[in-house]
Parts: structure tokens; sequence; C-alpha cells
């Protein structure tokens, strides 16, 4: 065993996934290869969600493979940092409209 | 910092024997990823043969008026070699009897050498039906005696194709050098002037994009109309096509790589983006290149390795067709670069 969580060569064995469960994983990965196609949004608007998303759920994977996908597609740091940005503003902002819920709660409990 | 040659900062990999050692070694050494040879045998494309010789490409000489990070010719000003007048008479003296159809002048900046419109005249005159000059677009703006080339390039009906790495400046500049940018954008202003790139023009302006870094390209397609977007945005510029080229790790790249601690990374990205199809259509199995001293080579990439190529016919003053049609490409590690993802040429993807 690794004497770390996270291996950058794992990112690379992604696709061993299907090994211990070939149904599920194939499928997987149909979907995921379908998700990122032309539709009524391009491939590079697609890589830019999937890299403010790759910040907001912290997968180092997810990171360094959507970076490299970015450049590829010739996209500028300003563009990636702006997406990040987005990301960083909704979990700030989903943290901070639950201060509603408490405020919520403390009126009603508050004589 | 500006960058130099190779050459000049008597790096180790001036050598090309130290670079091809460092191909073979390590990781190919070790069996950890298959050599090229020993991918191509996979998909039976072993020896990798060529087929019709459709394209001359001539390398006048390794000077430039730039130096690029990423040159695989590590040219720049220091570099000296340029191709005599001599030798261009005997290019053109296969011009006039190859049953190629393209005829592709690189360099360094191919302006740069003295005989360079002489070339182009005398060539032109034979009349070859795509001629091509690699331009790298800031040599139009380098001097008072460049102003006139996108005229002269129209006067010979001259297939420009210019190097742009980005639509942006912060990119283009990183490649290429300081002040690369607003240069090549007014250069190209100047190539539409005269006719060039305008959608329906006969007029030929390509653009080649290479990736800035240990990358590989994106989709050419996507590429191409992401740039034309921008650039006519931003600057009014038009263009015909975009080639997107891959580095492939020689010379001043390789350099690269190894210095970022990228090689092994990049490696590793051209052999799983493999593709059998871009083999099949790579493109030393229908190009010639001709170095500035008239040797003969698979492709420009072999030439920078001095991979003379392995037939009978090894200079431009015994050039024989038919000769040189029976010959095995020479491979190493590097033609990886060729055949990732879409694969890559100097005609952009091929499959």
């Amino acid at each position: 065993m690794d004497k770390s969580y996270y291996n950058p060569r794992d990112l690379k064995k992604f696709g061993s996934i299907t090994e211990w469960s070939e149904e599920l994983g194939n499928k997987f990965f149909e979907y995921y290869g379908k998700v990122f196609e032309e539709g009524a949004l391009t491939p590079r608007e697609k890589s830019l969600i999937a890299l403010a998303v790759a910040h907001t759920e912290q997968c180092p994977y997810c990171i360094d493979a959507y970076s490299q996908d970015g450049l590829q597609r010739g996209i500028t740091k300003e563009e990636m940092m702006e997406a990040i940005h987005v990301g960083a503003a909704i979990k700030s902002g989903a943290t901070l409209v639950h201060g509603v819920q408490m405020m919520n709660k403390v009126n009603k409990l508050e004589m | 910092m500006a960058v130099k040659s190779l050459k000049k900062r008597e790096s180790e990999l001036a050598s090309t024997q130290r670079q091809l050692e460092i191909l073979s070694n390590g990781i190919f050494q070790s069996g950890e990823l298959p050599t090229f040879a020993n991918k191509i045998k996979e998909t039976n494309q072993f020896p990798l043969k060529p087929k019709k010789i459709e394209i001359l490409q001539i390398n006048v000489g390794y000077m430039c008026n730039q130096v690029c990070s990423h040159c695989h010719v590590d040219a720049g000003p220091d570099r000296k070699e340029i191709m005599t007048r001599e030798t261009m008479q005997q290019c053109l003296d296969v011009i006039e009897k190859t049953g190629a159809h393209t005829l592709d002048l690189t360099g360094g900046a191919p302006e740069m050498n003295p005989n360079f419109r002489w070339f182009v005249e005398e060539a032109s005159k034979i009349g070859v039906k795509d001629f091509i000059v690699r331009s790298n677009l800031t040599i139009i703006r380098a001097n008072k005696k460049y102003y006139d080339l996108p005229e002269f390039f129209k006067k010979h009906n001259v297939h420009v194709v210019s190097s742009m790495p980005h639509w942006t400046r912060g990119k283009t500049d990183k490649q290429r050098g300081d002040g690369v940018f607003d240069k090549s954008i007014k250069a190209l202003q100047e190539l539409n002037a005269v006719g060039y790139g305008m959608p329906d023009s006969d007029l030929r302006l390509d653009l080649v994009y290479n990736p800035s870094g240990a990358f590989l390209p994106g989709d050419q397609t996507a590429m191409e109309k992401d740039f034309k977007k921008a650039l006519l945005e931003d600057f009014g510029i038009q263009f015909h096509n975009l080639f997107a080229i891959t580095n492939l790790p020689i010379s001043r790249f390789l350099d690269y790589l190894i210095a970022s601690e990228n090689y092994e990374d990049y490696m590793y990205s051209l052999v799983e983006a493999f593709n059998p199809s871009a083999v099949a259509n790579v493109m030393c199995t229908n190009t010639i290149s001709v170095s500035w001293d008239g040797w003969l080579y698979d492709c420009d990439f072999n030439q920078m390795l001095d991979l003379k190529v392995a037939s009978n016919v090894k200079h431009i003053s015994e050039y024989n067709e038919e000769i040189l049609q029976n010959r095995n490409v020479i491979i190493s590690q590097h033609c990886y670069g060729c055949t990732a993802g879409a694969g890559s040429s100097c005609q952009g993807t091929v499959a």
C-alpha cells in the first residue's frame, strides 16, 4: 500500500474500476464520455464547469485532469481562475444562505 | 530572461546523440513504456514504409530572428547554417523533375537566407501546385527590408503558413518571446491587406498552433473556431485553416520537458494517446526533408536529430524518388509525437 492517500499515477488507472464491476463501470464511462460531447454546451464550456466542480469537490485527480484539459483547449489562466471563483462563490453562498435557517431558528426560539 | 539556443548555451542537448540516448533510456529501456518500434509492431505497421513522395520540404537554414522556447530546430540569430545558392540550384533541379505536388520552405526564418527571394522566384517559375513558405510573421516587421514580403509572397502565389500559439498576448509571448504577439498581429493584418487569408481569396494563409507547454493540442476544428472568433473580434484578422501540431520531445522542447520535470508524464501522455490510424498517414510517409546542406531526411525532426534517410540516396545531388521510396523510415521514441490523438504533421492532424 502507498503511504499517502493520493498518487498522481492512480489517475491513469481510473479505467481499472471496471475490473471489479464491469457492467456498471462501462456504463459509467459511457455516460461520462457522452456528457462531455458537444451538445447545447460546447466541450470548452463543459471543461470549465468540470474544473470548477473539481475544486468544490476538492478532487486532486479531477483538478489535474481538467487543468490539463483546459490548457489543451486553449482556455486561459484567467478563465480557469474565474471558473474556480464561481465554484467558490456557490460554496460560500451555500454556507451563508443557511444563515437564514439559523436566523429563522433563533427568531423562533428567542422571546 | 531571453532564451538562447542550446548550441549557444553549450548544453549537452545540443548533441543529437545525447538526445537520442535520452529518448532510448529510462522508461523506455526499463520497459515501463513500449518503444515506438514495439508499439507499431503490435499493429503490424513495422517497419514504417513511405508511400508516394508528395511533399518536398526544404530547410533553407537555421538562422532565425526569434528564439522560441519550444523550437525543435534550436534556431536563433546565432545559428549560421544557411543553404548556399549552389545547394538551392540542386533543389531546383529536383523540383523540376519531382512528382511531389507541394514544395514547403522552412527554417529558421527562411526569409533570412540571402538567396531566399531568388530561390522563390526560380521555384515559382517551375510551377509547383502548392508552394508553401513557413513564415514566423515577426520577420515581416523585423526590418525595413522585409516590409514588402506580403507583396512578394502574393506576386509568386506563395501559400503562407505561420505560427501563432494563442490568440492572447500572454501565452504567445511566453512561448515565442516578448513583443512577438503584437508584431505577429501587425504582420497578419498586413497579409490580410494584400488579400491573404480572406474567405474567398486564393492567397492561402494558414496558422500553426502548437501548445505552449507540456500538454497535447486540443481538437483542431474546435481550436480553429476559437482562433477565428478571437482574431476577428479583437483584431479584424482572417485566415483559412489552423494546423494543430504536437510538440515533439527533441531539442529545446526536450530540454524544457526535462528541466520542468515533465518529461516522463509527457511521454506517458503521448504513448497513451497512440493512434494506429495516425501511423498510416504520418508525414514521413509522403515527405522528404532536405537540410540546408542538402542531406535528405524522413522529416524535419529526424533532420534535427541528424538521422539521415536509410537509403543509398542520401543527398539532394543524387536524388532519386524511386530509390528513396523503397527505404524504411528511421524511428525513435520522438515519433510518438506524430501519432498521438488525431496525429500531427506540418499539415496539421492526419487521422
